[in-house]
């Protein structure tokens, strides 16, 4: 038997179905930790905004939280919810929440005194002065974490394999590389997922222009003395 | 609903000014914010100020920084609650209004303009209409309509954002955005304190004759007593810990200061700050001896009277040629337009006693041609006649005060 090569590439034509749902698969779990990990953050940000202690207690924990190891957690999880897409989830969302809630918090403070001060001289009830004012002004800074969050959850998704061949994505090749010494299939999940994340990067990139056409203007405006 | 939305009474005038107005009193109102302050006995950030502001009136609190002017301007919106004492609208204590209602139905314009960075200037004029729940047709007419007011193009502006605007342009949205719902009364913290002179100048200028169509009741705010002074109908000047040091008109400040704190405050040259709130229309004018190109000397030189020894020249239409000194207007000879010393300076009855005494200065001249709009000369201004203004409104003031001046309540 000859050496294989490095890449296979009969192989990656032979599971180009594969390759495409279990990269679909990766994707929905990794926007779904994303998904819950905004709600959560966005509760909790709305919330602790505005006391400044306590966000730095919330942060803190957050931090705490990032800091565990993804393979323990994934592992630690099994007993307690089983094999499900629980188990995947719970430490994925987890991890988003410390660059979610702090960017969250930080563009909800960011926004200029006067501003908060004209919205209630003008009579904006606290609801109205945070969904129309506070949150589209935080929107920069909110898809700037996000862009982080999705990356990195897309990344720790391949750790997710661990559990099982249901919930890995693409980690799944890569465990299967490792483990029948078959480099392809490795290369495979790893670049497919590269992509994946550069894709979403893309995607909130293009997303935040579309929502927030007042941030990106030119900086040409001069006093004429004509007003 | 608040009454803000009401529709414009008939006889409005067309940029949607319902000549509505409320009265705006404080009434021995206090505020610490150090809440041991009041036991210690610090100064407060206001201490017991009681003050009316009469319907459709321009109030302008003026004063060093930090002796409470924006704090009692917040306090009319309820931003700030008092410590103790009463604000009341109309007569009635703002503490039993809903603080919302009471808020949609105030403008308020800051240096900083508070802009939404994120809306475009429609939009930001549009902010209370849309939480008073306007149609969205109505919110942009009156955009459109409050933009053009302010001399904003609303095609050029409406859909700019306000990062894209200049200073003036900022301020000048900020005015339109307060002014939306047609609130009775505005309350503007310095609001022409960020931009350069020039256009301070102009913008002041604007809200002067936006307030003759608009009348409301509007709180201003400033630390420069020339703007006090050319804006308000009424000005209170604020001293540090938040006393009020005196109320009155423009003229009574500038005239009797009730305080060596006021004297100082509005300065050694409070004098000429009189001058600038009179213009030389307001004087009855000497009429100057006139004498058409081609008249007789003689007859001319009997006309001249000791005040202005000279003969004024003027053309077939009466606009001034130059001026003869009676004295060179030989024998049986005729009036030429040669040999005259030139009739400069020339005013108006617009100009300001202040600038036209520095007008008579610069030139080194006695007196000054008037000319009306038309340029034919209706009189000569002397600087001893700005002298003798003076002595008149002396008297006058001696006499009592002139029933325009507002005092504090209580
Ligand atoms: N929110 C606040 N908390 C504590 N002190 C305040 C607050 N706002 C104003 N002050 C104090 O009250 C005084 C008056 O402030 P302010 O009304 O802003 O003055 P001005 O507008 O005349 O410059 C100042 O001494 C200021 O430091
Ligand atoms: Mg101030």
């Amino acid at each position: 038997m000859r050496d294989k090569p490095l890449l296979d590439w009969a192989w990656v034509f032979d599971h180009l179905d594969d390759i495409g749902g279990r990269s679909l698969q990766h994707l929905q779990l990794a926007l779904l930790a994303v998904a819950a990990g905004l709600a959560i953050s966005m509760a909790v940000g709305i919330i602790v905004a505005r006391r400044p202690r306590v966000a730095a207690v919330v942060i803190g924990v957050s931090g705490i939280l990032y800091t565990i190891p993804s393979i323990a957690a994934f592992a630690a999880l099994v007993p307690i919810t089983g094999l499900s897409t629980l188990t995947a989830l719970i430490p994925l969302t987890a991890y988003t929440q410390l660059i979610l809630i702090r960017n969250i918090v930080a563009g909800l403070t960011g926004v200029a005194p006067e501003v908060l001060e004209t919205a209630d001289a003008m009579g904006y009830t606290p609801r109205a002065r945070l969904l129309r004012i506070e949150l589209p002004l935080a929107i920069p800074l909110i898809v700037a974490g996000l862009r982080v969050a999705s990356v990195s959850t897309i990344g720790l998704v391949t750790v997710a394999a661990i559990i099982g061949d249901n919930f890995g994505g693409l980690g799944v090749f890569i465990n299967d590389g490792l483990r029948n010494f078959f480099p392809t299939a490795v290369y495979v999940g790893a670049v497919m997922s590269v992509l994946l994340a550069v894709l979403v990067d893309v995607a909130f990139v293009l997303l935040e222009r579309v929502a927030t056409p007042w941030s990106r203007l030119p900086a040409t405006v001069v006093e004429t003395g004509g007003a | 609903m608040t009454s803000a939305i009401a529709p414009a009474p008939s006889g409005a005038t067309p940029e949607g000014g319902s000549g509505r107005a409320a009265t705006v009193e404080f009434v021995h109102v206090t505020k610490h914010f150090d809440s041991g302050a009041r036991w210690s006995g610090t100064p407060g950030a206001l201490n017991d100020l009681s003050l009316k502001v009469p319907a459709g009136r321009i109030c302008v609190i003026v004063g060093p920084s930090g002796c409470g002017k924006t704090t009692s301007l917040k306090m009319v919106n309820r931003l700030i609650e008092p410590t103790s004492g009463q604000v009341l609208l109309d007569g009635v204590d703002i503490e039993s209004r809903d603080v919302i209602d009471l808020r949609r139905s105030i403008g308020y314009v800051i240096q900083q303009t508070g802009l939404f960075p994120h809306q475009t200037v429609i939009e930001n004029v549009a902010a209370v209409p849309r939480l008073l729940g306007w149609p969205a047709a109505k919110r942009s007419a009156r955009s459109e309509e409050l933009l053009a007011l302010v001399g904003l193009d609303p095609a050029a502006y409406g859909t700019r954002y306000p990062a894209q605007l200049s200073g003036g342009e900022r301020q000048r949205v900020g005015v339109a955005r307060a002014l939306a719902a047609d609130p009775p009364i505005m309350l503007m913290d310095e609001p022409f304190g960020a931009v350069d002179p020039l256009v301070r100048e102009r913008l002041q200028q604007e809200f002067l004759r936006l307030q003759r169509d608009l009348a409301k009741t509007i709180l201003f705010v400033t630390h420069d007593v020339d703007e006090a002074i050319r804006l308000g109908d009424q000005v209170a000047v604020l001293e540090r810990g938040g006393r009020l040091a005196q109320v009155g008109t423009p003229e009574e400040v500038l005239a009797n200061p009730a305080s060596d704190f006021v004297a100082r405050f509005v300065g050694a040259d409070r004098g000429l700050k009189r001058l600038s709130l009179v213009r030389v229309g307001q004087l009855r004018l000497r009429e100057p001896a006139t004498a058409r190109v081609g008249e007789p000397a003689t007859s001319v030189r009997d006309k001249v009277t000791g005040a202005f020894p000279y003969v004024l020249v003027v053309d077939d239409d009466g606009r001034p040629i130059g001026c003869a000194d009676p004295d060179q207007l030989t024998g049986d000879g005729s009036v030429t337009a040669s040999g005259l010393v030139p009739a400069s300076p020339v005013l108006t009855p617009d100009t300001t006693l202040r600038d036209a005494l520095s007008m008579l200065l610069t030139a080194q001249a006695l007196a000054g041609v008037v000319v009306d709009a038309a340029g034919r000369a209706t009189g000569v201004l002397t600087i001893d006649e700005i002298g003798d203004w003076f002595r008149m409104e002396a008297g006058r003031l001696r006499a009592g005060p002139s029933g325009t001046g507002m005092p504090a309540v209580g």
